[in-house]
């Protein structure tokens, strides 16, 4: 930034000669760092830090039971893919992924929709769901660990039960966020009320809903972990937990890695997902046609 | 009672309405018959229940008394523009409208306030005024018979709401519907109406029909006494009606 300052502080000089209540026009766009300097400049820090992290460990300081260079957690997972096997986990993870969200965005929807626009619903509902809630799911792991074995469903479970509640939350949210002028509206023209779900109070709590998809893509992840972690006969955490029987830090390391891709992947979908479906909103949607 | 002159069957017909809120008697007793192709405008402090029977009228509040006959559901503009942000323009003016061919129909209503250009932008692309006058379009294109505003320049700028109250004016000449425009303006009120109602402890108080014989100055003034307000507090007319000069 400082190259950038020093170059507006240039622009700024000659105004010294002249009179001070004189007003200048802004400085141009040239005078300000371009967006390939600031890209360049975002990955400055994480590039850095991973040639420090390759020079310790080269050197000796760390051993490579502690961790693993850089280089070498990439080696593995060149070896890993070329025999397969890192594809097939990473499928299985996804899968279970996938099919937990999709079961439990289902339901949270669902639930979400009634309570949000039934009364009654919502006294038969809310008051459980918000009691189940507050429960923090990954403490139901070794219930459901004795209700299904280490297996799929035990994993899916708890997928689902992570991806309900943010999906529930946010959705009776939008919902009761709807503007009450608009469903006014909606009875001026005459709509039907399926007409008014449709045109006014599914599209209005959508922001919302779509808020709901991305944390819960997150707890997905988290969830997974902690499911693939405690027992599996596949999945990356088997693969982690596996490696680590043989102190395998290179197989462990680039588990984590691949974790954290999957949920900046997801993160991608799901501002994808915004940018597609909300391009009506402001916020949103760029700029305008 | 109100009399029509005009000989064709009413847009709406108003006999003895009443609306409470809790205790308090909003609207007592009105009566109210607007002749299709008729423009009346309706005055009144706030709190005199003018909203309220609007409201009454559009179908959204429950009446408690009396009776309202109109052949057709009618259509309103609010004072807000309401447009829905999710839906291109050509969408929100068919909303409520069958699919068969709306968007041919949301185009032409469109064209004729101005915006046929813009059928597939966002809401969000417009000024207040062009806002405005897509739900404009989108009450006309629903073919009223009764066309209910409310306030629908309050919250223009002036140039804007001198265009609006012109473009109100031209076309609702040529879709001759019954209107009721519910304002704080007295100069809005005289430039457009036929018929100025006055309402005050939920009836109407103060009539008068815009004839030619009637200067509107004059009427402007009775309005204005009416409604209370001394010579020294009056506006000057606006400059853009020569007929009215400087009080």
């Amino acid at each position: 930034m400082s190259f950038a300052d020093a170059r507006a502080i240039d622009a700024a000089a000659p105004s010294g000669s002249a009179p001070t209540n004189t007003r200048r026009p802004a400085p141009s766009a040239a005078a300000r760092p371009s967006r390939h300097a600031l890209l360049a400049l975002s990955w400055t820090a994480p590039i850095v830090f991973l040639l420090v992290w390759e020079a310790l460990c080269c050197s000796g300081y760390v051993a490579p039971q502690i961790l693993p260079a850089p280089t070498k957690v990439a080696a593995t997972a060149w070896k890993l893919a070329s025999t397969g096997s890192l594809v097939h986990d990473l499928g299985v993870s996804l899968l279970r992924a996938a099919t937990g969200f999709a079961i439990g965005g289902l339901i949270g929807f669902t639930l979400g929709v009634l309570v949000g626009f039934s009364k009654i619903a919502d006294a038969a509902i809310d008051r459980s769901v918000q009691m189940v809630r507050a429960v923090p799911f990954l403490a139901a792991l070794p219930l459901t660990i004795i209700w299904f074995g280490v297996g799929e469903v035990q994993k899916v479970f708890l997928v689902s039960l992570g991806v309900l509640f943010p999906i529930y939350v946010n959705t009776v949210l939008g919902i009761r966020q709807v503007d009450p002028k608009l469903l006014e509206l909606a009875r001026v023209q005459g709509l039907s009320a399926w007409g008014t779900i449709r045109r006014i109070v599914l599209p209005g709590a959508l922001p919302s809903v779509l808020t709901g998809v991305r944390y819960a893509l997150a707890v997905a992840w988290l969830a997974l972990v902690v499911a693939e972690t405690v027992g599996a006969q596949a999945g990356l955490g088997f693969l982690a937990m596996d490696a680590r029987e043989f102190l395998r830090t290179d197989v462990i390391v680039l588990t984590i890695v691949i974790y954290a891709l999957i949920g900046a992947g997801s993160d991608w979908i799901a501002r994808l997902l915004e940018r597609r479906l909300l391009r009506w909103h402001p916020n949103f949607g760029g700029a305008g046609r | 009672m109100t009399l029509s002159i005009v000989s064709s069957a009413p847009a709406v017909e108003v006999r003895g309405l009443v609306r409470r809120y809790g205790d308090r008697t909003v609207i007592r007793g009105l009566d109210l018959v607007i002749a299709r192709g008729e423009f009346v405008a309706l005055l009144g402090e706030s709190g005199c229940g003018k909203t309220t029977l609007l409201r009454a009228l559009s179908g959204l509040d429950p009446i408690d008394g009396g009776s309202i006959k109109a052949p057709r559901k009618p259509a309103v503009v609010f004072q807000e523009h309401r447009l829905l942000p999710w839906d291109s323009l050509w969408r929100n003016v068919s909303l409520g409208q069958p699919p068969q061919g709306a968007r041919e129909r949301a185009a032409l209503a469109l064209a004729e306030v101005g915006l046929g250009d813009r059928l597939d932008d966002w809401p969000r692309n417009l000024s207040g005024g062009q806002s405005q006058r897509v739900a404009l379009a989108r009450a006309l294109v629903q073919e009223p018979e009764l066309l209910l505003l409310d306030e629908p320049f309050a919250a223009l700028d002036a140039l804007t709401r001198l265009r609006m109250q012109a473009l109100v004016k031209e076309l609702v000449a040529r879709h001759r519907p019954g209107v009721l425009l519910v304002t704080h303006d007295v100069d809005e009120a005289v430039a457009l109406a036929d018929r100025v109602l006055l309402m005050r402890h939920g009836a109407i108080a103060f009539e008068r029909r815009m004839t030619g014989s009637v200067s509107p100055q004059v009427v402007r003034d009775e309005l204005l006494e009416q409604l209370g307000v001394t010579p020294s507090a009056r506006r000057p007319a606006p400059a853009s009606d020569p007929s009215q000069s400087v009080v």
